[in-house]
């Protein structure tokens, strides 16, 4: 057998792996990969501008398709550059393999020039990470690598290759199996738990299903669909879930949380049998913990045992693959139904109606000034919700998430869990590099976008059509809205203020640009951005001081909701004093 | 969480006696804000594994989340909280005390040790060291003993742990089971 080197050997690992698609930055130590890669043309590689940008592109490319995103850079600040990537992707369990170029192995831990011990600082942030100390290793590793970052939990697996390693020779034996006694994630959930879960599903009176994003990365949106097809249980879903379950069906209740509907945080507050598929009971879904769905008996379904009692109380858990639990469920369910029938929900499902009808997700409507949510409602009835859309992070962030009706599942791209401003238009790219026929849209606002604009140079080179959406308000809007609510409307370091044109920036960028700074030309920008080829930057300067609602303060209870802006008594007293001095002064 | 409700757990882990196998388990605690009271590891029967005994406090909350995160670990094979069946532990504790400080202080070094059948492993004109094995309250009542006497140096080992072999319900007698239930 031929001997190849380690770089031959890492291309061939991941075309087993069936990987078309990297994502990366070369430098000194991987220069010999990207050699190979070059003479490879098998294998596509995104020059992204920012290494930080090739992991959340390799991040989108993941949550769209389904598959592992790969990643390549070089060692030392390449390295360290993939981090806020690595957490994100933790966080919200993308599965990814990030390679990273090490210094020779005899040099490690001398202080090399570009060397970080990126397994070392990677570790809390990543599913597994590897160090490969022997070319003979790189090929069980590389195989272990796909397999931890696809199955179970999904996450990212690092795998930090040295100089000596890369140039290495050996021949090439791909492994047929794995053996890792230490990881054998639950794929089966545990029948006896399913029909006691199913039990207390054909009895309760008040049922809600909280789903997230474990449904879309299992891929049982279908059983999820038949579940509720069969029981009519209302639906409600994280942010991360957005998609897993129709936007636009009747029994869809809106997202839950701190910036949820009424109708799903009353639901979820009252229901009698909350269903969890497929979420962690983060903070920002239950607020205030201990007030958090109150009557409820709770069944938690998820791949993770950790998830399970970590945050909140659960009478049946249910560990495995959601999608193989859902369907003995569904069995279950039927069964119960033809035998006994299933308790009536209508009268549940009337109140729901009620609460979506008293209070539904809206805000106040100006002919002068852009509202940002009717730009995003704007460009939801425009592409019909045909399409794939990222976000950022803040408030241009929520407002994607509570009037953008996401109907299927991997059509929604977004930083839940870590909250990475920044992660949105690389994210597009990945989608888009994916799909390139399919439209992308990356939502953004003024702030996030700053902090991977340099991508900017990526889609303009490889004509990659992203079409961005800039909500300008001049603010850190999120954080401007915590300060009016709660610090006493003290603007500290939130008011951007001079942001770059950036109409003229994406032109010299070479991306089009185009500008909408009054309410009827938001439609006509929507359509020229739309319907302009290639990627395109479209900016809308919309109100400064609107704020995302509902909004459960930090803290409290979900039902605790407010829907304007808390009076500060404290502020009154000085605020009218200053307006005595004012007009002391003026008179 | 209620302060009675803290326990000490005695957690046995196997793991892949692999490079850096060590940081992760203590990486996982420090991140995640656990206690970690006491930390031993040694190579296993098998030298591809590694066997590690964790003495740690929390509330069963608190354990039960250390253990499901402990078993997450791609490296980690087994993890057995042995609190929850009779078990074996032991430490052992090298003290190096002062034996010159009052007259009798020699021979008091001497009989403390006769008393915790501790072996006297090292010697010099002014020093005694002594090497103990045994529970925590031992250990710990030696140490306490010897310190009027001045203690120079101090090391213990940290806590191994076993658990007791199960006794077949057929070869049990009823004096053993309700010695275990107790």
């Amino acid at each position: 057998m031929v001997k190849m080197t380690g770089a031959e050997m890492l291309l061939e690992c991941l075309k087993k792996e069936r990987v078309s698609q990297i994502f990366g930055y070369p430098g000194g130590v991987v220069l010999p990969i990207f050699d190979a890669l070059y003479k490879d043309p098998s294998l596509s590689v995104v020059l992204t501008r920012h290494e930080q940008g090739a992991v959340h592109a390799a991040e989108g490319y993941a949550r769209t398709t389904g598959e592992v995103g790969v990643v390549l850079v070089t060692s030392g600040p390449g390295a360290t550059n993939t981090v806020t990537g690595l957490a994100d992707a933790n966080m919200d369990s993308i599965p990814l393999v990030v390679i990273t170029g090490q210094v020779p192995t005899k040099m490690i831990g001398n202080d090399a020039f570009q060397e970080a011990d990126i397994v070392g600082i990677s570790r809390s942030c990543t599913k597994h990470n590897y160090l490969v100390r022997d070319i003979a290793e790189l090929p069980r590793i590389m195989k272990e690598a796909f397999y931890i970052a696809r199955s179970g939990r999904p996450g990212p697996v690092l795998v930090d290759i040295p100089k000596d390693v890369i140039v290495d020779r050996a021949e090439f034996r791909y492994p047929e199996t794995l053996a890792l006694r230490g990881y054998n994630p639950t794929v089966h959930g545990n029948r006896w738990q399913i029909r006691k879960a199913a039990g207390l599903i054909a009895k309760a009176k008040k049922p809600v299903l909280y789903v997230g994003g474990g449904v879309i990365a299992s891929d049982s949106h279908a059983e999820l669909a038949e579940l509720v097809a069969l029981s009519k249980i209302p639906v409600t879903l994280t942010l991360m879930g957005l998609g897993a379950f129709p936007g636009d069906d009747p029994l869809f209740m809106g997202m839950l949380g701190m910036h949820g509907t009424y109708a799903a945080n009353m639901a979820v507050h009252h229901c009698d049998l909350l269903i969890a598929v497929g979420v962690r009971f983060d903070d920002r879904v239950t607020g205030k913990i201990a007030e958090f769905s109150p009557h409820s008996k709770v069944i938690h379904i998820d791949i993770d045992p950790t998830s399970i009692r970590k945050n909140f109380r659960v009478d049946v858990p249910v560990v495995g693959d959601a999608r193989l639990i859902l369907s003995d469920l569904l069995e279950d369910v039927r069964k119960i139904r033809d035998e006994d029938g299933l308790s009536d929900i209508g009268e549940w499902n009337d109140q729901i109606r009620g609460w979506k009808e008293e209070r539904p997700l809206t805000y106040r409507h100006d002919s002068e000034v852009i509202k940002p949510q009717f730009v995003i409602e704007k460009a939801f009835d425009l592409t019909g919700g045909d399409c794939i859309v990222s976000t950022d992070v803040g408030q241009h962030q929520m407002w994607t998430a509570q009037f953008f009706k996401f109907l299927k599942p991997r059509t929604w791209l977004t930083s839940g869990g870590l909250g990475t401003m920044g992660y949105g238009f690389p994210a597009a790219i990945g989608a888009q590099r994916a799909f390139p026929k399919r439209r992308v849209i990356a939502v953004t606002g003024e702030g996030s976008f700053m902090m991977n604009i340099q991508e900017m140079a990526t889609v303009a080179s490889l004509e990659i059509p992203v079409k961005i959406v800039v909500l300008n308000n001049k603010y850190l809007g999120m954080v401007r809205q915590w300060q009016e609510f709660f610090y006493g409307g003290r603007y500290s370091s939130s008011f951007v203020g001079q942001s770059p044109d950036f109409v003229k920036l994406a032109e010299a960028f070479g991306v089009a640009g185009f500008r909408a700074t009054r309410t009827d030309e938001v439609e006509e920008v929507l359509l020229k951005g739309l319907s302009t080829k290639g990627p395109v930057l479209m900016e809308f300067m919309v109100d400064p001081e609107e704020n995302v609602f509902p909004m459960v303060p930090a803290g409290g209870s979900n039902i605790e909701m407010i829907f304007e802006a808390p009076v500060r008594p404290s502020e009154k007293p000085a605020r009218s004093s200053r307006k005595e001095k004012d007009s002391v002064i003026t008179a | 969480m209620n302060a009675l409700s803290q326990k000490r757990h005695y957690i046995q882990v196997l793991v892949e006696n692999r490079f850096g196998v060590l940081s992760r388990v203590a990486g996982l605690f420090s991140a995640r804000g656990y206690n970690i009271e006491s930390l031993s590891v040694g190579a296993g029967q098998d030298p591809s594994v590694a066997q590690m005994t964790i003495v740690t406090v929390g509330d069963d909350h608190v354990v039960e989340q250390i253990t499901k995160q402990l078993n997450k670990l791609v490296d980690t094979i087994k993890v057995v909280d042995l609190s929850a069946t009779p078990f074996v532990c032991r430490e052992t504790v090298m003290v190096k005390v002062n034996t010159t400080t009052r007259p009798e202080d020699r021979q008091e070094a001497f009989r403390i040790a006769e008393i915790f059948r501790a072996h006297i492993v090292d010697t010099s004109p002014a020093t005694y060291t002594l090497m103990a094995t045994g529970e925590e309250e031992k250990i710990e009542a030696m140490i306490g003993l010897l310190r009027p006497l001045g203690i120079k140096e101090l090391v213990r080992s940290g806590t191994i742990a076993i658990a007791r072999e199960e006794v077949k319900p057929s070869s049990k007698s009823s004096r053993h089971e309700s010695e275990i239930t107790a």
